[in-house]
Protein backbone atom coordinates (compact mmCIF):
# COMPACT_ATOMS: atom_id res chain seq x y z
CA UNK A 1 0.00 0.00 0.00
CA UNK A 2 0.92 3.94 -0.52
CA UNK A 3 0.42 5.92 2.62
CA UNK A 4 0.77 9.48 0.92
CA UNK A 5 1.16 12.41 3.41
CA UNK A 6 -0.26 16.07 1.77
CA UNK A 7 0.93 18.71 3.41
CA UNK A 8 -1.85 21.07 3.66
CA UNK A 9 -1.58 24.55 2.36
CA UNK A 10 -3.65 26.96 4.10
CA UNK A 11 -4.43 30.83 5.00
CA UNK A 12 -5.06 29.71 8.65
CA UNK A 13 -8.74 29.39 7.83
CA UNK A 14 -9.45 27.39 4.63
CA UNK A 15 -7.77 25.25 2.32
CA UNK A 16 -5.79 26.57 -0.59
CA UNK A 17 -7.40 24.74 -3.83
CA UNK A 18 -4.02 23.85 -4.66
CA UNK A 19 -3.91 21.04 -2.14
CA UNK A 20 -7.32 19.91 -3.34
CA UNK A 21 -5.17 19.53 -7.12
CA UNK A 22 -2.59 17.65 -5.15
CA UNK A 23 -4.94 14.98 -3.77
CA UNK A 24 -5.78 14.15 -6.99
CA UNK A 25 -2.75 12.94 -7.94
CA UNK A 26 -2.01 11.10 -4.70
CA UNK A 27 -5.51 9.22 -5.42
CA UNK A 28 -4.10 8.41 -8.49
CA UNK A 29 -1.06 6.41 -7.36
CA UNK A 30 -1.60 3.03 -6.96
CA UNK A 31 -3.52 1.45 -3.55
CA UNK A 32 -2.98 4.87 -2.30
CA UNK A 33 -4.16 6.09 1.01
CA UNK A 34 -4.17 9.64 1.63
CA UNK A 35 -3.77 11.89 4.79
CA UNK A 36 -3.87 15.53 4.63
CA UNK A 37 -1.49 17.03 7.17
CA UNK A 38 -2.52 20.45 9.04
CA UNK A 39 0.36 22.49 10.38
CA UNK A 40 -0.83 25.84 11.84
CA UNK A 41 -0.95 27.83 14.95
CA UNK A 42 -5.16 26.20 15.62
CA UNK A 43 -5.47 24.05 13.06
CA UNK A 44 -9.54 23.08 13.26
CA UNK A 45 -10.72 25.00 10.70
CA UNK A 46 -8.63 24.06 7.91
CA UNK A 47 -8.36 20.30 9.43
CA UNK A 48 -12.48 20.36 9.32
CA UNK A 49 -12.32 21.81 5.59
CA UNK A 50 -9.56 19.85 4.26
CA UNK A 51 -11.78 16.66 5.85
CA UNK A 52 -14.66 17.41 3.22
CA UNK A 53 -12.32 16.50 0.68
CA UNK A 54 -13.36 13.27 -1.42
CA UNK A 55 -10.69 10.77 -1.36
CA UNK A 56 -9.49 11.94 1.76
CA UNK A 57 -8.80 9.38 4.09
CA UNK A 58 -7.43 11.15 7.48
CA UNK A 59 -6.15 14.07 8.17
CA UNK A 60 -3.79 14.78 11.25
CA UNK A 61 -3.11 17.89 12.53
CA UNK A 62 0.03 19.27 14.40
CA UNK A 63 -0.36 22.84 16.23
CA UNK A 64 1.98 25.03 17.74
CA UNK A 65 2.07 28.73 17.99
CA UNK A 66 5.43 28.31 15.53
CA UNK A 67 3.03 27.41 12.33
CA UNK A 68 1.01 30.29 12.97
CA UNK A 69 2.40 31.38 9.30
CA UNK A 70 4.52 29.23 6.95
CA UNK A 71 7.89 29.09 7.21
CA UNK A 72 9.74 26.49 5.63
CA UNK A 73 12.66 26.19 8.20
CA UNK A 74 9.82 25.86 10.75
CA UNK A 75 8.04 23.37 9.39
CA UNK A 76 10.38 20.79 7.61
CA UNK A 77 11.49 19.31 10.95
CA UNK A 78 7.98 18.80 11.87
CA UNK A 79 6.88 17.23 8.80
CA UNK A 80 10.04 14.94 8.83
CA UNK A 81 9.02 13.21 12.28
CA UNK A 82 5.53 12.59 10.35
CA UNK A 83 6.86 11.51 7.10
CA UNK A 84 7.90 8.27 8.71
CA UNK A 85 5.21 6.60 8.69
CA UNK A 86 4.40 7.45 5.51
CA UNK A 87 5.80 6.36 1.81
CA UNK A 88 5.13 9.66 0.32
CA UNK A 89 5.32 12.93 0.89
CA UNK A 90 3.65 15.69 -1.91
CA UNK A 91 2.47 19.48 -1.60
CA UNK A 92 1.83 21.84 -4.09
CA UNK A 93 3.87 22.77 -6.57
CA UNK A 94 3.10 26.58 -5.33
CA UNK A 95 5.48 29.09 -3.65
CA UNK A 96 4.50 27.61 -0.66
CA UNK A 97 5.18 24.01 -1.91
CA UNK A 98 8.45 24.87 -3.54
CA UNK A 99 9.99 27.10 -0.77
CA UNK A 100 9.15 23.94 1.62
CA UNK A 101 9.38 20.26 0.10
CA UNK A 102 12.72 20.67 -1.15
CA UNK A 103 14.04 21.68 2.31
CA UNK A 104 11.99 18.42 3.80
CA UNK A 105 13.35 16.36 1.01
CA UNK A 106 16.84 17.04 1.82
CA UNK A 107 16.34 16.68 5.64
CA UNK A 108 15.26 13.21 4.42
CA UNK A 109 18.05 12.85 2.35
CA UNK A 110 15.96 11.79 -0.60
CA UNK A 111 15.69 13.81 -4.04
CA UNK A 112 12.63 15.01 -4.98
CA UNK A 113 10.65 15.39 -7.97
CA UNK A 114 9.03 18.72 -8.76
CA UNK A 115 5.88 19.83 -10.72
CA UNK A 116 4.31 15.71 -11.01
CA UNK A 117 2.20 16.14 -14.10
CA UNK A 118 0.63 12.44 -14.55
CA UNK A 119 1.25 9.10 -12.56
CA UNK A 120 2.45 6.29 -14.25
CA UNK A 121 2.97 4.14 -10.93
CA UNK A 122 3.84 4.28 -7.32
CA UNK A 123 7.23 5.41 -7.69
CA UNK A 124 6.73 7.08 -11.35
CA UNK A 125 5.88 10.42 -12.34
CA UNK A 126 5.95 12.65 -15.29
CA UNK A 127 7.14 15.95 -15.27
CA UNK A 128 7.89 18.61 -17.29
CA UNK A 129 11.66 20.23 -18.02
CA UNK A 130 12.97 22.96 -20.52
CA UNK A 131 9.96 25.46 -20.02
CA UNK A 132 7.54 22.26 -20.90
CA UNK A 133 9.59 21.61 -23.99
CA UNK A 134 10.75 17.73 -22.71
CA UNK A 135 8.58 15.86 -20.61
CA UNK A 136 10.71 13.54 -18.48
CA UNK A 137 9.13 9.96 -16.75
CA UNK A 138 11.26 9.80 -13.52
CA UNK A 139 11.26 6.67 -11.49
CA UNK A 140 12.78 6.78 -7.77
CA UNK A 141 13.54 3.89 -5.56
CA UNK A 142 10.55 1.96 -3.72
CA UNK A 143 12.56 1.77 -0.24
CA UNK A 144 12.47 5.04 0.38
CA UNK A 145 10.29 8.06 0.84
CA UNK A 146 9.39 9.70 -2.25
CA UNK A 147 8.78 13.47 -2.11
CA UNK A 148 7.06 14.65 -4.73
CA UNK A 149 5.60 18.68 -5.86
CA UNK A 150 2.34 18.55 -7.62
CA UNK A 151 1.63 20.73 -10.92
CA UNK A 152 -1.92 21.84 -10.06
CA UNK A 153 -2.64 22.67 -13.64
CA UNK A 154 -2.04 19.54 -14.21
CA UNK A 155 -4.73 18.03 -12.22
CA UNK A 156 -8.47 18.85 -11.00
CA UNK A 157 -9.17 19.90 -7.64
CA UNK A 158 -10.97 16.57 -5.64
CA UNK A 159 -14.37 17.26 -5.32
CA UNK A 160 -16.34 17.55 -1.89
CA UNK A 161 -18.50 15.38 -0.28
CA UNK A 162 -15.40 13.52 1.82
CA UNK A 163 -16.17 12.78 5.49
CA UNK A 164 -12.45 11.62 6.63
CA UNK A 165 -11.82 11.41 10.69
CA UNK A 166 -9.09 13.87 11.97
CA UNK A 167 -6.66 13.59 14.56
CA UNK A 168 -4.46 15.97 16.65
CA UNK A 169 -0.27 14.81 16.28
CA UNK A 170 1.86 15.77 18.70
CA UNK A 171 5.69 16.42 17.60
CA UNK A 172 8.31 17.04 19.65
CA UNK A 173 10.81 18.36 18.18
CA UNK A 174 13.27 21.49 18.54
CA UNK A 175 12.32 24.05 16.07
CA UNK A 176 14.77 26.62 14.90
CA UNK A 177 14.45 30.78 15.71
CA UNK A 178 16.75 31.41 13.13
CA UNK A 179 14.27 32.74 10.59
CA UNK A 180 10.93 35.22 11.23
CA UNK A 181 7.99 36.12 9.58
CA UNK A 182 7.79 39.96 9.32
CA UNK A 183 4.92 40.88 7.34
CA UNK A 184 2.69 40.40 3.52
CA UNK A 185 1.78 42.90 1.30
CA UNK A 186 -1.09 41.65 -0.74
CA UNK A 187 -1.34 43.98 -4.02
CA UNK A 188 -4.18 42.39 -5.29
CA UNK A 189 -7.83 43.06 -4.36
CA UNK A 190 -9.40 39.88 -2.54
CA UNK A 191 -12.56 40.40 -4.44
CA UNK A 192 -11.22 39.53 -7.85
CA UNK A 193 -11.04 35.36 -8.77
CA UNK A 194 -7.76 33.86 -7.59
CA UNK A 195 -5.07 34.11 -10.44
CA UNK A 196 -4.27 30.20 -9.78
CA UNK A 197 -7.61 28.48 -9.80
CA UNK A 198 -10.04 31.00 -11.97
CA UNK A 199 -11.86 29.49 -14.72
CA UNK A 200 -11.08 32.85 -17.00
CA UNK A 201 -7.97 34.11 -16.98
CA UNK A 202 -7.52 37.79 -18.62
CA UNK A 203 -3.63 38.76 -19.10
CA UNK A 204 -1.84 41.86 -20.39
CA UNK A 205 1.49 42.06 -21.79
CA UNK A 206 4.16 45.00 -22.68
CA UNK A 207 1.76 46.12 -25.12
CA UNK A 208 -0.18 47.70 -22.46
CA UNK A 209 2.34 50.45 -22.30
CA UNK A 210 1.48 51.74 -18.81
CA UNK A 211 0.05 51.28 -15.35
CA UNK A 212 -2.76 53.24 -16.47
CA UNK A 213 -3.45 51.50 -19.13
CA UNK A 214 -3.52 47.78 -17.78
CA UNK A 215 -6.44 49.06 -16.45
CA UNK A 216 -7.99 48.34 -19.47
CA UNK A 217 -7.52 44.34 -18.53
CA UNK A 218 -9.06 45.21 -14.83
CA UNK A 219 -12.19 46.53 -16.64
CA UNK A 220 -12.59 43.55 -19.29
CA UNK A 221 -11.98 41.06 -16.61
CA UNK A 222 -14.40 42.73 -14.12
CA UNK A 223 -17.02 42.74 -16.30
CA UNK A 224 -15.91 38.80 -17.63
CA UNK A 225 -15.70 37.60 -14.49
CA UNK A 226 -12.25 36.77 -14.81
CA UNK A 227 -8.89 36.50 -13.07
CA UNK A 228 -5.88 39.07 -14.07
CA UNK A 229 -3.04 37.69 -15.38
CA UNK A 230 0.51 39.29 -16.89
CA UNK A 231 3.39 38.34 -19.22
CA UNK A 232 6.59 38.53 -17.36
CA UNK A 233 7.55 42.17 -19.28
CA UNK A 234 4.11 43.75 -18.21
CA UNK A 235 5.33 42.88 -14.60
CA UNK A 236 8.81 44.03 -14.63
CA UNK A 237 7.63 47.34 -16.25
CA UNK A 238 5.57 47.87 -13.06
CA UNK A 239 2.36 47.92 -14.65
CA UNK A 240 0.96 44.20 -12.78
CA UNK A 241 2.03 42.96 -9.33
CA UNK A 242 4.86 40.36 -9.38
CA UNK A 243 2.00 37.48 -8.08
CA UNK A 244 0.47 37.91 -11.36
CA UNK A 245 3.20 36.16 -13.35
CA UNK A 246 1.96 33.64 -15.61
CA UNK A 247 4.63 31.46 -16.83
CA UNK A 248 7.77 28.96 -16.10
CA UNK A 249 9.06 31.31 -13.69
CA UNK A 250 5.43 32.50 -12.32
CA UNK A 251 2.33 30.95 -12.35
CA UNK A 252 1.44 27.77 -14.81
CA UNK A 253 -2.57 28.12 -14.82
CA UNK A 254 -5.33 25.61 -16.66
CA UNK A 255 -8.47 27.97 -16.77
CA UNK A 256 -11.05 27.22 -18.92
CA UNK A 257 -10.44 30.79 -21.03
CA UNK A 258 -7.49 32.06 -21.60
CA UNK A 259 -7.05 35.79 -23.04
CA UNK A 260 -4.02 37.40 -23.93
CA UNK A 261 -3.62 40.62 -24.86
CA UNK A 262 -0.66 42.27 -26.48
CA UNK A 263 1.28 39.25 -25.55
CA UNK A 264 3.64 37.74 -27.94
CA UNK A 265 3.74 34.10 -27.00
CA UNK A 266 7.52 33.44 -26.05
CA UNK A 267 7.87 29.81 -24.63
CA UNK A 268 8.24 31.08 -21.15
CA UNK A 269 4.77 32.44 -21.60
CA UNK A 270 3.14 29.76 -23.39
CA UNK A 271 4.44 27.15 -20.77
CA UNK A 272 2.38 28.73 -18.50
CA UNK A 273 -1.07 28.57 -20.45
CA UNK A 274 -0.87 25.08 -22.72
CA UNK A 275 -3.38 23.34 -20.13
CA UNK A 276 -5.94 26.38 -20.62
CA UNK A 277 -9.14 24.92 -22.41
CA UNK A 278 -9.44 27.60 -24.67
CA UNK A 279 -7.10 29.95 -25.62
CA UNK A 280 -8.08 33.97 -27.65
CA UNK A 281 -4.84 35.53 -28.16
CA UNK A 282 -5.18 39.59 -29.62
CA UNK A 283 -2.48 40.93 -30.79
CA UNK A 284 -1.53 43.13 -33.90
CA UNK A 285 1.32 41.15 -34.96
CA UNK A 286 -0.48 38.35 -37.04
CA UNK A 287 3.39 36.72 -36.79
CA UNK A 288 3.47 36.43 -33.19
CA UNK A 289 3.81 33.07 -31.66
CA UNK A 290 1.10 33.27 -29.65
CA UNK A 291 -0.96 32.59 -32.26
CA UNK A 292 0.55 29.33 -32.69
CA UNK A 293 -1.31 28.04 -29.88
CA UNK A 294 -4.51 29.93 -29.79
CA UNK A 295 -7.58 28.65 -30.56
CA UNK A 296 -9.22 32.04 -31.88
CA UNK A 297 -7.02 34.88 -33.07
CA UNK A 298 -7.84 38.23 -33.34
CA UNK A 299 -5.15 40.31 -35.09
CA UNK A 300 -5.37 43.76 -34.10
CA UNK A 301 -5.16 46.74 -31.88
CA UNK A 302 -5.82 45.86 -28.48
CA UNK A 303 -6.53 49.58 -27.54
CA UNK A 304 -9.31 49.62 -30.57
CA UNK A 305 -11.02 45.66 -29.84
CA UNK A 306 -11.07 46.27 -26.24
CA UNK A 307 -13.37 48.60 -26.01
CA UNK A 308 -15.31 47.20 -28.57
CA UNK A 309 -15.71 43.69 -26.18
CA UNK A 310 -16.90 45.31 -23.20
CA UNK A 311 -19.41 46.83 -25.54
CA UNK A 312 -20.36 43.51 -27.19
CA UNK A 313 -20.50 42.44 -23.30
CA UNK A 314 -22.35 44.65 -22.13
CA UNK A 315 -25.04 44.69 -25.15
CA UNK B 1 34.38 40.67 6.22
CA UNK B 2 31.67 38.61 4.56
CA UNK B 3 32.33 35.99 2.10
CA UNK B 4 29.16 35.38 -0.75
CA UNK B 5 29.25 31.85 -2.56
CA UNK B 6 27.15 32.12 -5.73
CA UNK B 7 26.08 29.21 -7.64
CA UNK B 8 26.91 29.18 -11.43
CA UNK B 9 25.02 26.65 -13.89
CA UNK B 10 25.88 26.19 -17.47
CA UNK B 11 22.54 25.67 -19.23
CA UNK B 12 20.43 25.85 -22.65
CA UNK B 13 20.16 29.48 -23.39
CA UNK B 14 16.84 30.84 -22.98
CA UNK B 15 16.05 31.58 -26.34
CA UNK B 16 16.83 28.25 -27.70
CA UNK B 17 13.85 26.01 -28.34
CA UNK B 18 15.26 22.73 -27.26
CA UNK B 19 14.60 19.14 -29.29
CA UNK B 20 13.94 16.12 -27.74
CA UNK B 21 16.06 13.22 -29.27
CA UNK B 22 13.86 10.55 -31.25
CA UNK B 23 14.94 8.09 -29.37
CA UNK B 24 13.90 9.26 -26.08
CA UNK B 25 17.13 9.36 -24.27
CA UNK B 26 17.15 13.10 -23.62
CA UNK B 27 17.30 16.63 -25.55
CA UNK B 28 19.63 17.25 -27.95
CA UNK B 29 22.39 19.37 -27.26
CA UNK B 30 25.17 19.64 -29.63
CA UNK B 31 25.82 22.96 -31.19
CA UNK B 32 23.26 24.48 -28.97
CA UNK B 33 24.21 27.73 -27.30
CA UNK B 34 24.93 27.98 -23.56
CA UNK B 35 24.71 30.41 -20.74
CA UNK B 36 25.13 30.76 -17.81
CA UNK B 37 21.64 30.83 -16.12
CA UNK B 38 19.52 34.05 -15.82
CA UNK B 39 18.59 33.32 -12.31
CA UNK B 40 22.45 32.95 -11.75
CA UNK B 41 22.95 36.23 -13.33
CA UNK B 42 20.82 37.88 -11.12
CA UNK B 43 21.89 36.21 -8.04
CA UNK B 44 25.87 37.18 -8.68
CA UNK B 45 24.46 40.92 -9.70
CA UNK B 46 23.39 40.92 -6.05
CA UNK B 47 26.67 39.26 -4.58
CA UNK B 48 28.32 41.72 -6.87
CA UNK B 49 26.08 45.24 -4.95
CA UNK B 50 26.60 43.70 -2.05
CA UNK B 51 30.11 44.02 -1.76
CA UNK B 52 29.92 47.06 -3.67
CA UNK B 53 28.40 48.55 -0.99
CA UNK B 54 31.02 47.35 0.98
CA UNK B 55 29.13 44.72 2.93
CA UNK B 56 30.60 41.81 1.47
CA UNK B 57 34.71 41.38 0.60
CA UNK B 58 34.67 38.42 -1.77
CA UNK B 59 32.82 36.71 -3.98
CA UNK B 60 33.26 33.22 -5.41
CA UNK B 61 31.24 31.48 -8.05
CA UNK B 62 30.50 27.74 -8.32
CA UNK B 63 29.78 25.40 -10.90
CA UNK B 64 29.22 21.76 -10.63
CA UNK B 65 29.48 20.78 -14.38
CA UNK B 66 31.70 19.48 -16.83
CA UNK B 67 34.84 21.04 -18.47
CA UNK B 68 32.78 23.26 -20.73
CA UNK B 69 31.25 25.11 -17.73
CA UNK B 70 34.42 27.16 -17.04
CA UNK B 71 33.23 29.28 -20.20
CA UNK B 72 30.20 30.32 -17.75
CA UNK B 73 32.49 30.94 -14.69
CA UNK B 74 34.61 32.78 -17.10
CA UNK B 75 31.75 35.02 -17.63
CA UNK B 76 30.80 35.41 -14.01
CA UNK B 77 33.99 36.46 -13.13
CA UNK B 78 34.09 38.81 -16.13
CA UNK B 79 30.56 40.09 -14.06
CA UNK B 80 33.00 40.56 -11.16
CA UNK B 81 33.68 37.74 -8.80
CA UNK B 82 36.70 37.23 -7.66
CA UNK B 83 37.44 33.62 -7.83
CA UNK B 84 35.71 30.68 -9.50
CA UNK B 85 35.33 26.76 -8.80
CA UNK B 86 34.44 24.19 -11.11
CA UNK B 87 33.26 20.75 -9.27
CA UNK B 88 34.11 18.75 -12.18
CA UNK B 89 31.35 15.92 -13.05
CA UNK B 90 31.26 13.70 -16.07
CA UNK B 91 27.36 14.43 -16.15
CA UNK B 92 24.37 16.06 -14.72
CA UNK B 93 23.76 15.63 -11.19
CA UNK B 94 20.61 15.63 -9.40
CA UNK B 95 20.00 19.08 -7.59
CA UNK B 96 20.18 16.56 -4.38
CA UNK B 97 23.84 15.69 -5.36
CA UNK B 98 24.48 20.02 -6.48
CA UNK B 99 23.25 20.57 -3.04
CA UNK B 100 25.70 18.36 -1.34
CA UNK B 101 28.72 19.61 -3.25
CA UNK B 102 27.28 23.24 -2.50
CA UNK B 103 27.19 22.94 0.82
CA UNK B 104 30.86 21.15 0.79
CA UNK B 105 32.23 24.49 -0.26
CA UNK B 106 30.43 26.55 1.64
CA UNK B 107 31.70 24.82 4.66
CA UNK B 108 35.32 25.00 3.14
CA UNK B 109 35.20 28.24 2.47
CA UNK B 110 33.03 29.60 5.63
CA UNK B 111 30.67 31.38 3.75
CA UNK B 112 28.47 33.35 5.19
CA UNK B 113 25.71 34.23 2.53
CA UNK B 114 25.27 31.64 -0.53
CA UNK B 115 22.70 33.49 -3.47
CA UNK B 116 21.59 30.98 -6.13
CA UNK B 117 19.07 31.24 -8.31
CA UNK B 118 15.35 30.47 -7.95
CA UNK B 119 15.43 27.68 -10.85
CA UNK B 120 17.31 26.48 -13.41
CA UNK B 121 15.42 27.16 -16.68
CA UNK B 122 16.79 23.18 -17.89
CA UNK B 123 15.57 20.93 -15.58
CA UNK B 124 13.45 23.83 -13.97
CA UNK B 125 13.34 22.09 -10.46
CA UNK B 126 13.80 24.92 -8.24
CA UNK B 127 15.36 22.97 -5.29
CA UNK B 128 18.56 23.47 -5.06
CA UNK B 129 18.43 26.49 -2.63
CA UNK B 130 15.92 25.02 0.00
CA UNK B 131 18.44 21.83 -0.20
CA UNK B 132 21.59 23.60 0.30
CA UNK B 133 19.88 25.90 3.51
CA UNK B 134 18.52 22.37 4.92
CA UNK B 135 22.03 20.35 4.73
CA UNK B 136 23.97 23.14 6.08
CA UNK B 137 21.40 23.86 9.04
CA UNK B 138 20.73 27.09 7.58
CA UNK B 139 17.81 29.49 7.01
CA UNK B 140 16.76 29.94 3.55
CA UNK B 141 15.15 33.25 1.98
CA UNK B 142 13.84 31.85 -1.12
CA UNK B 143 12.07 34.15 -4.16
CA UNK B 144 13.99 37.16 -3.09
CA UNK B 145 13.31 40.14 -4.65
CA UNK B 146 15.01 42.42 -1.74
CA UNK B 147 17.46 41.83 0.39
CA UNK B 148 18.65 44.12 3.06
CA UNK B 149 21.94 43.00 5.39
CA UNK B 150 22.52 44.38 8.91
CA UNK B 151 24.78 43.23 11.54
CA UNK B 152 23.80 39.80 11.32
CA UNK B 153 20.66 39.48 9.83
CA UNK B 154 19.11 39.77 6.25
CA UNK B 155 15.64 41.01 5.97
CA UNK B 156 14.48 39.84 2.51
CA UNK B 157 11.54 40.50 0.54
CA UNK B 158 9.87 37.36 -1.14
CA UNK B 159 7.67 37.51 -4.18
CA UNK B 160 4.95 34.46 -3.13
CA UNK B 161 1.76 33.53 -4.58
CA UNK B 162 -0.73 36.39 -2.36
CA UNK B 163 2.43 39.16 -2.75
CA UNK B 164 5.46 39.99 -1.34
CA UNK B 165 6.15 38.66 1.86
CA UNK B 166 9.01 39.79 4.26
CA UNK B 167 11.13 37.75 6.70
CA UNK B 168 14.18 38.27 8.57
CA UNK B 169 16.91 35.67 8.94
CA UNK B 170 20.09 34.85 10.70
CA UNK B 171 23.29 34.88 8.89
CA UNK B 172 25.10 32.22 7.40
CA UNK B 173 22.12 31.73 4.93
CA UNK B 174 21.05 30.96 1.78
CA UNK B 175 19.38 33.10 -0.60
CA UNK B 176 17.43 32.62 -3.77
CA UNK B 177 16.97 35.14 -6.68
CA UNK B 178 13.89 35.97 -8.25
CA UNK B 179 13.68 38.41 -11.53
CA UNK B 180 12.79 41.41 -10.03
CA UNK B 181 15.83 41.42 -7.46
CA UNK B 182 18.12 43.46 -9.99
CA UNK B 183 18.96 43.71 -13.61
CA UNK B 184 22.36 42.00 -14.13
CA UNK B 185 25.17 44.32 -15.51
CA UNK B 186 26.27 43.59 -19.37
CA UNK B 187 29.95 42.73 -19.18
CA UNK B 188 32.65 45.00 -20.77
CA UNK B 189 35.30 43.35 -22.88
CA UNK B 190 38.39 44.99 -20.88
CA UNK B 191 36.60 42.74 -17.85
CA UNK B 192 36.85 39.67 -20.63
CA UNK B 193 40.49 40.23 -20.46
CA UNK B 194 40.91 40.47 -16.78
CA UNK B 195 38.43 37.67 -15.98
CA UNK B 196 41.36 35.50 -17.87
CA UNK B 197 44.11 36.30 -15.17
CA UNK B 198 41.59 35.48 -12.38
CA UNK B 199 41.81 31.92 -10.24
CA UNK B 200 39.39 29.46 -11.50
CA UNK B 201 39.81 26.27 -9.45
CA UNK B 202 39.04 22.71 -10.64
CA UNK B 203 38.10 20.45 -8.13
CA UNK B 204 37.69 16.40 -9.29
CA UNK B 205 34.04 15.45 -7.73
CA UNK B 206 35.39 12.23 -6.57
CA UNK B 207 37.16 14.44 -4.19
CA UNK B 208 34.50 15.26 -2.39
CA UNK B 209 33.65 11.69 -1.32
CA UNK B 210 30.05 12.62 -2.37
CA UNK B 211 27.72 9.96 -4.05
CA UNK B 212 26.30 10.94 -7.76
CA UNK B 213 23.37 8.30 -7.67
CA UNK B 214 20.52 9.19 -5.21
CA UNK B 215 18.22 6.63 -6.54
CA UNK B 216 16.31 8.78 -8.87
CA UNK B 217 16.68 7.66 -12.88
CA UNK B 218 15.02 8.98 -16.01
CA UNK B 219 13.15 6.61 -17.93
CA UNK B 220 12.50 8.29 -21.00
CA UNK B 221 12.41 11.94 -22.29
CA UNK B 222 9.32 12.72 -25.18
CA UNK B 223 8.22 16.54 -26.65
CA UNK B 224 5.12 17.61 -25.00
CA UNK B 225 1.70 17.03 -26.61
CA UNK B 226 1.10 19.50 -29.33
CA UNK B 227 -1.94 22.06 -29.00
CA UNK B 228 -3.71 22.26 -32.44
CA UNK B 229 -3.78 25.39 -34.19
CA UNK B 230 -7.27 27.21 -34.10
CA UNK B 231 -8.45 30.17 -36.21
CA UNK B 232 -8.39 33.34 -36.53
CA UNK B 233 -11.74 35.50 -36.73
CA UNK B 234 -12.05 38.55 -38.49
CA UNK B 235 -13.39 40.96 -35.96
CA UNK B 236 -14.55 41.53 -32.63
CA UNK B 237 -17.97 40.30 -33.47
CA UNK B 238 -16.85 37.21 -34.45
CA UNK B 239 -14.86 36.75 -31.62
CA UNK B 240 -17.56 37.37 -29.30
CA UNK B 241 -19.87 34.85 -31.08
CA UNK B 242 -17.32 32.36 -31.13
CA UNK B 243 -16.97 32.40 -27.11
CA UNK B 244 -20.78 32.79 -26.40
CA UNK B 245 -21.42 29.80 -28.36
CA UNK B 246 -18.59 28.00 -26.49
CA UNK B 247 -20.62 29.13 -23.45
CA UNK B 248 -17.20 30.84 -22.32
CA UNK B 249 -18.55 34.01 -21.49
C1 LIG C 1 14.67 33.31 -16.96
C2 LIG C 1 13.47 33.83 -17.66
C3 LIG C 1 12.24 33.56 -17.16
C4 LIG C 1 11.09 34.06 -17.78
N1 LIG C 1 9.87 33.74 -17.24
C5 LIG C 1 8.77 34.24 -17.84
C6 LIG C 1 7.46 33.95 -17.32
O1 LIG C 1 7.30 33.21 -16.34
N2 LIG C 1 6.39 34.50 -17.93
C7 LIG C 1 6.51 35.33 -19.03
O2 LIG C 1 5.48 35.81 -19.54
N3 LIG C 1 7.72 35.60 -19.55
C8 LIG C 1 8.84 35.09 -18.96
N4 LIG C 1 10.06 35.43 -19.48
C9 LIG C 1 10.14 36.49 -20.51
C10 LIG C 1 9.83 36.05 -21.92
O3 LIG C 1 10.98 35.51 -22.52
C11 LIG C 1 9.34 37.25 -22.75
O4 LIG C 1 10.34 38.26 -22.72
C12 LIG C 1 8.04 37.87 -22.23
O5 LIG C 1 7.07 36.85 -22.05
C13 LIG C 1 7.55 38.92 -23.20
O6 LIG C 1 6.41 39.57 -22.70
P1 LIG C 1 5.34 40.23 -23.68
O7 LIG C 1 4.81 39.17 -24.58
O8 LIG C 1 4.39 40.98 -22.83
O9 LIG C 1 6.21 41.31 -24.46
P2 LIG C 1 6.70 41.32 -25.98
O10 LIG C 1 7.43 40.08 -26.32
O11 LIG C 1 7.39 42.61 -26.15
O12 LIG C 1 5.36 41.29 -26.82
C14 LIG C 1 4.47 42.35 -26.92
C15 LIG C 1 3.47 41.98 -27.98
O13 LIG C 1 2.45 42.95 -28.04
C16 LIG C 1 2.09 43.18 -29.41
N5 LIG C 1 1.53 44.52 -29.50
C17 LIG C 1 2.18 45.71 -29.40
N6 LIG C 1 1.31 46.73 -29.46
C18 LIG C 1 0.08 46.20 -29.60
C19 LIG C 1 -1.22 46.74 -29.67
N7 LIG C 1 -1.44 48.06 -29.63
N8 LIG C 1 -2.26 45.88 -29.81
C20 LIG C 1 -2.07 44.54 -29.85
N9 LIG C 1 -0.86 43.98 -29.77
C21 LIG C 1 0.22 44.79 -29.62
C22 LIG C 1 3.36 42.98 -30.18
O14 LIG C 1 3.07 42.59 -31.51
C23 LIG C 1 4.06 41.88 -29.39
O15 LIG C 1 3.76 40.59 -29.92
C24 LIG C 1 11.20 34.89 -18.91
C25 LIG C 1 12.46 35.15 -19.44
C26 LIG C 1 13.59 34.64 -18.83
C27 LIG C 1 14.93 34.93 -19.41
N1 LIG D 1 25.26 22.23 -11.29
C1 LIG D 1 25.12 23.40 -10.66
N2 LIG D 1 26.17 24.26 -10.57
C2 LIG D 1 26.05 25.45 -9.93
N3 LIG D 1 24.90 25.87 -9.36
C3 LIG D 1 23.84 25.06 -9.43
C4 LIG D 1 23.88 23.79 -10.07
N4 LIG D 1 22.66 23.23 -9.98
C5 LIG D 1 21.87 24.11 -9.33
N5 LIG D 1 22.57 25.21 -8.99
C6 LIG D 1 22.07 26.43 -8.31
O1 LIG D 1 20.77 26.17 -7.82
C7 LIG D 1 19.80 26.99 -8.49
C8 LIG D 1 18.50 26.24 -8.64
O2 LIG D 1 18.68 25.09 -9.44
P1 LIG D 1 17.57 23.94 -9.53
O3 LIG D 1 17.28 23.50 -8.14
O4 LIG D 1 18.23 22.87 -10.36
O5 LIG D 1 16.38 24.55 -10.21
C9 LIG D 1 20.48 27.42 -9.77
O6 LIG D 1 19.96 28.64 -10.24
C10 LIG D 1 21.95 27.55 -9.31
O7 LIG D 1 22.17 28.77 -8.63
Amino acid sequence: MSKILVIAEHDGAKLNQATARAVTCARQIPDAQVTIAVFAADPAAVAADAATLAGVDAVVTVAHSANETALAAVLAPQIVAVAAHYTHVLAASTAFGKDLLPRVAALLGVPQISDAMAVEGAYKFKRPTYAGNAIVTLEASPDRILVASVRGASFEPAARGGNAPISALSVTVELPTHTRYVSLSAAASSDRPDLASAAKVISGGRALGSKENFALIYSLASKMGAAVGASRAAVDAGYAPNELQVGQTGKIIAPQLYVAVGISGAIQHLTGIKDAKTIVAINKDAEAPIFEVSDFGLVADLFVVLPEIEKALAG
Amino acid sequence: MRKILVGIKRVVDYNVRVRVKPDGSGVALEGVKMSVNPFDEIALEEALRIKERGEASEVVAVSIGTEDAQQQLRTALAMGADRAILVKVSEAVDPLVASRVLVAIAQQENADLVILGKQAIDDDAAQTAPMVAALWGRPQATFASKITLEGSVATVIREVDAGLETIAVDLPAVFSADLRLNEPRYVKLPDIMKAKKKPLDIIEFSALGIAADVGLKTVFVEPPKPRSKGIVVKDVAELVDALQKKGLI
